[in-house]
């Protein structure tokens, strides 16, 4: 299926190279651009992200969380990355350089990849491909090598086990996330990521797909909240047996990204929820149709369902407790997968026979 | 552009290829290994067959490298530089290399079938299941059926692997 979508990225390039005459530097111009745009998104998101994550951990527990530095305490979070950003780096005697410094760029780049393929707004995906869930999905596996490189690389002991420890959940917690997704594309006929928004303009999946669709939704979300290596599945880090796991070596900035990737894989994730189940950037039930420029309402409704997931995912935080990491494993090979599976099957049983809305 | 592009992923996987062979440390051999995959996978996302670049990079890069991660954990002594091996045990690989190089470019030279096309052709996911599936002339149902079998024998022999200890322990008891 070639798309034939509006792509404001792709405009910038065109404007660059052949309304500009600029030829080969204008589209390299453009991707600079782009990538740019992409970066500085990466940190702004991160950076409130954090803030965020703050703020709800307060509100949970009847706290003002951050309120000294600027309005709110907004500047909290910049304030936080200056201090890291000065800070020295140092790591263990005997380290493997290559591989402990190698590790956090692996993340980065993975998070970048994975960011650039999701629909933010009509026509505002970097990356549209004809696959773009699954591309989404493979990338994000390659994040969990950064996790082994850096806690072997290490060398300390907390880092290592949290880093298999991260290895073993991650690899276990992907089938999961990818049977759910798999039951969506499914429904949509489709693994372009615009392709499966486009589909959901008369009602979203999750109500389209009514019983198949919840349950993958909570899948989706356990084994995304496990992916992000968020609470209640934080074993790699947990800090009362592991220091602070896989990053315990890391300072300054090298721990940074650590924590900063860890913020964009959970927007990564909400993103994808979203945009599977919620309908992405559309609004709901139309309401803003018609009502001024569609991108911008598109930001505007897409940022408003991700943060909404995103609360969720925090809430989660504070309402677990920490699962073992037998009940992990019994959480995932021995309940979700075989739910997966079977839940898979009924909904290829519902599109077959036209029982979905 | 295309060719720049090329030629910078051709020297990263040749070149990252020859130091995974001879780093005297194991590992980080499998991260030379991880980079030489990942810009394999370059290399298809650039001709736009996008389902075999992210196949690739879920595969391999993903999934086969972390067992080569952990199988490297279980070998002996993975902190330590690896020894130096005897110059005669290198000449029957290098030979078994340099005949497989010298029979594929021999191949790919004298194969007169190949219509190299000016525009990338976008193979959706569709085609690929439908041409998985079919069993006419040019499917893959065979192939398919027989990895899917060859998939459940290894199952069930890691778990008979896994479960061999607790049944010889209850057979003792």
């Amino acid at each position: 299926m070639i798309l034939t979508h509006i792509n404001y990225f792709a405009d910038l390039i065109n404007y660059f190279s052949n309304t500009l005459g600029w030829g080969f530097g204008g589209k390299i111009l453009g991707y600079v651009i782009i990538a740019l745009i992409y970066m500085t998104f990466f940190s702004v998101a991160g950076l409130l992200l954090v803030y965020l994550e703050r703020r709800v951990a307060a509100f949970f527990q009847l706290r003002l969380g951050p309120n000294r530095v600027g309005p709110w305490g907004l500047l909290q979070t910049i304030a936080d990355a200056l201090k890291l950003l000065t800070k020295e780096l140092f790591g263990t005697d005997r380290k493997d350089n290559l591989l402990y410094h190698s590790a956090y760029y692996i993340v980065i780049i993975a998070s970048l990849m994975a960011l650039s393929a999701i629909p933010f707004s009509k026509g505002l995906v970097a990356f549209d491909v004809n696959i773009g869930v699954f591309f989404i999905s493979a990338i994000s596996s390659v994040g969990v090598l950064s996790i082994l490189l850096g806690g072997w690389g290490s060398n300390n002991k907390y880092s290592m086990i949290g880093g298999m420890r991260s290895g073993l959940q991650m690899i276990s917690y992907e089938l999961s996330s990818g049977l759910a997704i798999l039951t969506i594309v499914l429904m949509a006929g489709t693994l372009s990521m615009t392709g499966i928004v486009e589909q959901q303009r008369d009602m979203i999946f999750l109500l389209k797909g009514h019983i198949p669709a919840l349950i993958a939704f909570i899948i989706f979300v356990i084994a995304g909240t496990a992916e992000s290596n968020r609470t209640p599945f934080d074993l790699p880090e947990g800090e009362a047996e592991l220091g602070a796991g896989y990053h315990t070596e890391y300072s300054g900035m090298g721990f940074a990204w650590f924590f900063l990737a860890e913020f964009i894989n959970m927007f990564i994730i909400s993103a994808v929820g979203v945009t599977l189940f919620f309908g992405g950037w559309l609004a709901p039930f139309g309401i803003t149709d018609g009502l001024g420029p569609e991108w911008a309402w598109g930001l505007f409704w897409f940022f408003l369902k991700v943060f909404l997931m995103i609360f969720l995912l925090m809430w989660f935080r504070w309402t677990f407790p920490r699962l073992r990491i037998d009940q992990l494993l019994t959480l995932e090979w021995k309940y979700l997968l075989p739910i997966g599976l079977l839940n898979i099957i009924i909904m290829a049983v519902f599109v077959y026979f036209g029982l979905i809305l | 552009m295309e060719k720049i592009i090329f030629y910078i992923l051709a020297i990263v996987i040749i070149s990252l290829a020859i130091l995974s062979v001879t780093t005297k440390k194991l590992y980080r051999a499998t991260l030379y290994l991880l980079f030489v995959l990942l810009a394999i996978s370059g290399i298809y996302f650039l001709m736009e067959y996008n389902f075999m670049g992210a196949v690739q990079l879920s595969v391999y890069a993903g999934g086969v490298m972390v067992l080569f991660i952990y199988a490297v954990m279980l070998t002996d002594k993975i902190g330590k530089p690896l020894r130096d091996i005897p110059t005669k045990w290198k000449i029957v690989p290098v030979l078994v290399t340099m005949g497989t190089a010298a029979l594929s470019i021999y191949a790919i030279y004298s194969f007169q079938g190949i219509n190299a096309q000016n525009e990338a052709t976008i193979t959706s996911v569709g085609q690929v299941g439908e041409k998985l599936l079919s069993y006419k002339a040019g499917g893959y149902v065979l192939p398919f059926e027989v990895i899917s079998i060859l998939l459940l024998a290894v199952m069930i022999g890691a778990i008979v692997i896994a479960k061999a200890k607790k049944i010889i322990n209850q057979e003792k008891n």
